[in-house]
């Protein structure tokens, strides 16, 4: 295919000349993977054959080009963006867009008279793929765009999209699929997640000039521990008064909204800056984002939440605050700025602490090798596999064997075993327990060859139950009285915490909470005030394993300290001195007293979300052994544990199969374990999200996912859900693996016995985050706490 | 396992921390909203295939119970099955053992709304109502009608970080937690709860029974 005149026509009109990229993708012949830079015109490159292929008309009836995003805002700004072309060339297309915002009129005439464009969001592509119809509105489908692939690929809306995307390519043979994706480590990885029978073909596009990239300097040395970056607030101001508009990304909700206040504590000139996070209500979150659009606001601080979405030209400098754990997300983030082609990225990195400090050279020098990090990706997890023979049965009854067929064509189920996937089906079927208690009820029957849902009643919660997006049991807060202005949620976890009276930030002001009623926190402003609580958690990303092995290289050859700021020189040269620096090959671990206890620190470079569960199965064995360990700490670089006496030999404690054992009967009753089992049988369709008609006094026709958990590990413990969810908290939360893979690169051990706390130790002890050790200890807390309580409200009760 | 003890309108109870109410002097066990059958009900009307085995696991804990207080007579204070077919589809394995425990003593079957009177293949009675001296014994507490003793609401309680269920004693209302294992938990502070029982005791249950107040404000300031 070539670009037809009238199309060479428009761009110079525009005054612009097709990207090479642009005319690689006309030129391919089946599947394809653009790799290209934001501003490089993907999304045209992508859409471009489709256009010339409809300008040359086709039957009418069906879709022609289905394109999927993983946000429905960029579905309607694509919308707008192609409705230009579209105009200028004459082409009478209809385009259109399908997400959980549509309407049911819309949605009806789409079933039956689809427009040639439509614009959709993995959902709403699996819910279209469970009607009947499906057939009729994808048979003529000619291609398909992928969009933020590299996003989606993170995720299990990615598997979920690839198991639809194999339906498609049965449902329409010929059809040709184009993914669109930022700078990733492995393009072929991602080639082959996408690809169908026929490999994908990668493209990539000139990456543009290398990136602006460097340390903010500030005027005083970061702190030795936490994460605000507060300290480095009058250089940040004086950037973001330098350049045009900034982004200034920060990794948690609760340190963007200490940061906002801070920076806005300090903004004499009443610089507008916003604030965009995940917590925030739509309706603010959209206020800023048209704000941005409008180029009224001069910065803007964000979380993850701004990490896709629609460009704003005009954002020409970037700011980091906080390591970025991760090089490759660093990367994609620089890549936020300037969106014009062929202009360099400027991104500014400011540290948070002094480990950060090592690590953000580390990831500097990364970002300058062009070596991103990532793990590989796993196989497709049997969950999303579960919610996907269910739905496919809602469209039409089917045969295993074809559905076997076709599954083992996705990319991420292409080794899917016919044991896991008969597994998946008989849970879909019958529940897949050990007692079949289910026969007269099964979810699914066999009929004639064919299974088929039994009762018709199950499509509409099936459909209601669609997505792989499991969010926490989140809590809305707005303020108080009629009609109060919505504010945002905060997790219900945090909730219970808060009692009457209690002040805490949310969008960037203090309120105090006043009453909650039917899951709504009421709350008045109350600025002036210190808040009390300031924190809501959320979920914590843990360093890659590739930036850490680079920090530990840089700690450990004092040759390439030369990089690092004075002040951490110091420090490092001291911990060399007092006891010894970390270094690739060993695994370093120190005991020392402190503050009446004794502490063992052992520098794993694991990430947080390892050392967590390694402090949880090393004080496990503690608590065996009488050491009396009274609570540990975890950071991305090391655990501190506490205990009445000390660890002199860690070695046998660190025995991977003494801790595998722990992992399997102690760790099974973990409150990590029951969040992860939530999700799977969330996804799996054990548990379900909406129920229609659900009565809204709040009496719960639901309960506990915990219940079914524990239920399950009592009389079912090789059900298929345990074994589901122990996978996925190996790799996830639990993050076992990286403990193993630690122990592997560090073969050696090293143990210093010290007099005091060493210098690599010191920053540990002003952390926050202490998880302390309960057992019996849990009820004696509860028992005091009632006691307090009762107390307080004059009421003294014997048993 | 522990209980709390106290007294409503003369008489003495101990609420255990599994979430039955025993009454000593009469020897009487009182348990609420067992919910036999509730896997198999969501599965009969095409929703999902929940784990059956909560009618073993709450027989189970009610077993424990009655052999560790050996009752002269049990009360279930209605909702003890789930809808009136479960009862029919009752896993044999639970309806024998369930059968076997109840002709060793009297038995009484409050009718509630899941489960209105009756069924001929359970041993025991049915009843509407039950008076224990000046309290009556019914699934649904009554505002104009107390003092009684009853189940329907599933209170719960945060205590501690935890959701718990919880006995809820007031002047004139002592409301049960669920006793069966797959039963949701509505709040204490719950309009219709506060409604019935605007200030009083909650006693938490799990490992322990734990009793807190309700319906005040902790003093703050401190």
């Amino acid at each position: 295919m070539i670009l037809p005149p009238e199309f060479q026509d428009w761009f110079a009109r525009q005054g612009w000349q097709p990207h090479p990229h642009q005319l690689a993708l006309l030129e391919a012949s089946g599947d394809s993977l653009l790799i290209a830079p934001t501003g490089g015109g993907k999304t045209l490159a992508g859409f471009l054959p489709s256009l010339i292929e409809l300008r040359d008309g086709v039957r009418k009836g069906s879709v022609h080009t289905l394109y999927v995003s993983p946000l429905k805002a960029l579905t309607a700004d694509i919308g707008r963006n192609l409705a230009r072309p579209v105009a200028d060339l004459g082409l009478s297309i209809r385009i259109e867009d399908r997400t959980g915002d549509t309407g049911q009129t819309q949605r009806r005439r789409q079933r039956v008279d689809p427009p040639e464009v439509l614009l959709t969001t993995p959902e709403s592509l699996a819910l279209m793929l469970s009607y009947p119809e499906a057939p009729a509105i994808f048979g003529g489908l000619r291609r398909v765009v992928l969009d933020e692939l590299h996003a989606l690929a993170e995720s299990k809306r990615g598997d979920q999209l690839m198991l639809g995307l194999a339906r498609l390519r049965a449902l329409a043979p010929g059809l040709r699929v184009t993914g669109l994706s930022a700078t990733v480590e492995d393009p072929h990885a991602l080639a082959d997640f996408m690809a169908g029978r026929a490999p994908v073909a990668v493209i990539q596009a000139d990456p543009g000039p290398d990136p602006d990239i460097a340390m903010l300097p500030t005027a005083r040395p970061a702190p030795w521990a936490g994460g605000g970056g507060h300290y480095a607030i009058p250089e940040v101001l004086d950037a973001v008064r330098q350049a045009r508009t900034t982004i200034i990304f920060i990794n948690t909700r609760a340190q963007a909204e200490l940061f906002f206040q801070a920076l806005w504590a300090a903004n004499d000139e009443n610089l507008p800056i916003g604030l965009h996070h995940g917590s925030l209500s739509r309706e603010s979150r959209a206020r800023v984002e048209a704000a941005m659009a409008a180029g009224e606001l001069r910065a803007v601080v964000a979380t993850g939440s701004l990490d896709l979405g629609i460009d704003w030209g005009a954002v020409d400098l970037v700011i980091q605050i906080g390591a970025p754990k991760n090089v490759k997300r660093l990367v994609q983030r620089i890549g936020r700025a300037n969106h014009r082609y062929n202009a360099p990225s400027k991104a500014r990195i400011v540290p948070a602490n002094r480990f950060e400090q090592i690590e953000c050279v580390a990831a500097l020098q990364a970002v300058r090798e062009g070596d991103l990090d990532g793990d590989p990706r796993e196989p497709g997890p049997l969950d999303v596999l579960c919610q996907h023979i269910l739905l496919t049965a809602c469209a039409a009854p089917f045969a295993a064997d074809a559905l076997f067929a076709e599954i083992t064509t996705a990319g991420p189920y292409r080794r899917l075993t016919r044991a896991d996937f008969v597994a998946c089906l008989d849970f879909a079927a019958t529940g897949g327990y050990a007692l079949r208690a289910y026969d007269r009820w099964q979810r699914l029957m066999l009929r004639d060859g064919l299974w088929r849902l039994r009762d018709p009643r199950s499509t509409q919660l099936l459909r209601m139950n669609i997505g792989t997006i499991v969010e926490a049991e989140m809590v809305r807060v707005r303020m108080r009285g009629r009609g109060g202005a919505p504010l945002g949620e905060v997790e219900e976890a945090f909730a219970a915490s808060l009692s009457p009276g209690d002040t805490f930030l949310i969008g960037g002001r203090v309120v105090r909470m006043d009453a909650m009623r039917e899951m709504v926190i009421e709350v008045s402003p109350d600025p002036g005030r210190q808040p009390k609580i300031a924190v809501f958690s959320g979920v914590k990303l843990a360093m890659s394993t590739q930036l850490a092995h680079r920090v530990q290289a840089l700690i450990g050859d004092p040759s390439h300290h030369t990089s690092l700021p004075p002040d951490t020189r110091d420090w490092l040269a001291l911990q060399a001195q007092v006891s010894r620096l970390p270094e690739p090959g060993l695994l370093l671990s120190e005991t020392f007293p402190h503050a009446g206890l004794w502490h063992f620190a052992l520098y794993g470079f694991a990430g947080r979300n390892a050392l967590q569960t390694l402090g949880l199965l090393l004080t496990r064995e503690m608590e065996e052994e009488g050491l009396g360990p009274l609570g540990f700490l975890s950071t991305d670089y090391a655990l501190l544990i506490w205990s009445l006496d000390p660890v002199r030999n860690p070695a046998p404690l660190l025995d991977p199969a003494r801790l595998r054992a722990g992992l399997g009967d102690w760790l099974g009753g973990n409150a990590v374990m029951k969040r992860t089992f939530r999700n799977v049988a969330t996804v799996a369709g054990l548990i379900q999200r909406n129920m229609p008609g659900l009565r809204k006094t709040g009496r719960q026709a639901t309960f506990s996912s915990d219940i079914l958990y524990d239920t399950l590990r009592k009389y079912d413990p090789d059900h298929l859900m345990l074994r589901v969810t122990a996978d996925e908290a190996g790799r996830g939360l639990v993050d076992f693996g990286r403990i193993e893979e630690m122990l592997s690169h560090s073969p050696r051990c090293e143990h210093r016995m010290l007099e005091r706390v060493s210098p690599l130790a010191a920053p540990l002890l002003l952390e926050v985050g202490k998880v302390p050790i309960r057992g019996e200890g849990r009820e004696r807390l509860a028992g005091i706490e009632a006691e307090a309580l009762m107390r307080e409200a004059g009421l003294e009760f014997s048993a | 396992m522990s209980s709390h003890a106290f007294t409503f309108h003369g008489l003495r109870f101990e609420a255990r921390a599994s979430g039955a109410l025993w009454w000593p002097d009469g020897r009487w066990l009182v348990v609420a909203d067992l919910h036999f059958g509730k896997s198999e009900r969501l599965a009969r009307r095409g929703g999902p295939l929940l784990p059956p085995y909560e009618g073993l696991a709450t027989l189970e804990r009610l077993g424990s119970e009655i052999a560790t207080l050996r009752p002269e007579a049990v009360v279930s204070l209605g909702d003890g099955f789930d809808d009136m077919a479960t009862i029919q589809a009752l896993d044999p394995a639970v309806l024998a053992e369930l059968q076997r425990m109840a002709t060793m003593r009297d038995w009484f079957w409050i009718s509630g709304n899941h489960d209105p009177l009756g069924d001929a293949k359970l041993p025991g009675r049915m009843l509407v109502e039950l008076p224990l001296a000046s309290v009556i014994l019914r699934h649904q507490a009554d505002p104009q009608a107390g003092p009684d003793i009853s189940g329907h609401f599933h209170p719960v309680v945060r205590l501690a970080g935890e959701r718990r269920r919880a006995f809820l004693l007031g002047k004139d209302h002592l409301i049960l937690p669920a006793f069966g294992a797959y039963t949701g938990g509505l709040s204490c502070e719950d309009a219709s709860l506060r409604r019935l029982i605007p200030k009083g005791i909650a006693i938490a249950c799990g490992r322990r029974a734990v009793a807190l107040p309700i319906g005040v404000a902790p003093a703050k300031g401190r």
